[in-house]
Order: C-alpha cells, then sequence, then structure tokens
C-alpha cells in the first residue's frame, strides 16, 4: 500500500488533534504550495527531506517509439528532486524489499 | 523557498489555525512521508507526484585519496516522478 494525501491528514488528525475537514485542507495547501511556488520558478528547499529543483531542457531529437518517426521534444521546464542528506542516511539503510 | 516560508504561506491562508499548530502539521507531513520512505513504502500524491525507492547495486569504489578500492554495498536512494498537473503547470509556468 503507498502513502496517500488520506494517510496524511489522518497523521495530523491524529498526531495533533486537528479536525478531520482541517487536516485534509493543510495537506492539499502544502501540496498546492509547493506547486505554486515551482509554477512561478520557484525552487522548494525543505530543510531534512529534500529540495525540489527547475530544470530547462532544450529541444533536442526524439522519436516515436512505435512508429521510429523522427519528432523533436520541445523545450520544456522540469522538476526534478534532490533528496537532502537526512533523508539519504534513512533510506540507505532500509534493507527489505520494496512494494 | 524555504520549509519556514511554506510555513507561512500556508499559515497566512489557514487563518483558523494557529502559526504553531502550521508549523507543526508541515513538519508531521515530511516526517510522515520521510517515514514511509525509510521503511520502502511508495508515496503517491495526485497531481503531484510519486516518490519511490531505487536500488543501487554493489560496486567497487574507491578512495580518492589512496587510489585504493573500496567495496561498497548496494542501497536504496528515493527518487520522485513529477505528476501530470504538476509537469504541466511548471512548463506551463515557463512563459510567464
Amino acid at each position: 500500500m503507498a502513502l496517500t494525501k488520506a494517510d496524511l491528514a489522518e497523521s495530523l488528525y491524529e498526531e495533533l488533534g486537528l479536525n478531520k475537514r482541517e487536516s485534509k485542507e493543510l495537506v492539499e495547501c502544502f501540496f498546492e504550495e509547493i506547486r505554486s511556488a515551482l509554477e512561478d520558478g520557484v525552487a522548494v528547499k525543505l530543510s531534512g527531506f529534500g529540495n525540489f529543483d527547475l530544470r530547462d531542457k532544450n529541444e533536442r531529437p526524439g522519436r516515436n517509439p512505435k512508429t521510429g518517426e523522427e519528432i523533436p521534444i520541445s523545450a520544456r521546464r522540469v522538476v526534478t528532486f534532490r533528496p537532502g542528506q537526512k533523508l539519504k542516511t534513512r533510506v540507505e539503510g532500509y534493507a527489505g524489499n520494496v512494494e | 523557498m524555504t520549509k519556514s516560508e511554506l510555513i507561512e504561506l500556508i499559515a497566512s491562508k489557514q487563518q483558523h489555525l494557529a502559526y504553531r499548530d502550521v508549523e507543526l502539521a508541515v513538519k508531521t507531513v515530511l516526517e510522515r512521508m520521510s517515514e514511509a520512505l525509510a521503511t520502502g513504502e511508495r508515496i503517491e500524491i495526485r497531481g503531484f507526484g510519486s516518490f519511490s525507492l531505487h536500488h543501487r547495486p554493489p560496486r567497487i569504489g574507491r578512495n580518492p585519496k589512496t587510489g585504493e578500492p573500496v567495496a561498497l554495498p548496494g542501497k536504496y536512494v528515493p527518487h520522485f516522478k513529477p505528476g501530470k498537473l504538476l509537469r504541466e503547470r511548471v512548463n506551463d509556468g515557463r512563459a510567464d
């Protein structure tokens, strides 16, 4: 099972005692404000977790994998995530099976 | 934008919540997400993206000072794949 917004809202309800509606709104608002900053071209740095950075890519040649036809991949801006040292260290030690 | 700026921004939009509650909530969300990844659980946030673990196989590294080979064990690293809405909004924001 993957962690979802509903699970995060549930944690706020259980651990902080926010009511269910507040918890849900807060989780929604958290992701929306990150999206909105990135949309405005602003990188987001969450210490201990990681950084959401932006990269501008130039147009490059591509190919339709089905037809083999050559089509240019247009210039675009993309989001990249760089995990912070603390998160990397916590994840590194994970030894079990990834779902 | 830093974590404290994000907390202030959320607090300004959720005026019924005390600043301290928003601060705790943001930290709780990030801790819950870190904990999920640290235990091998994926994170799926619709419209934002998904986080999962990628495996890095064991390899022979080198001590950069002495050049001596060092066996490095395999490990997992966090990976983020942006969702469709985030990809579109970020790319559309480029023009503005």
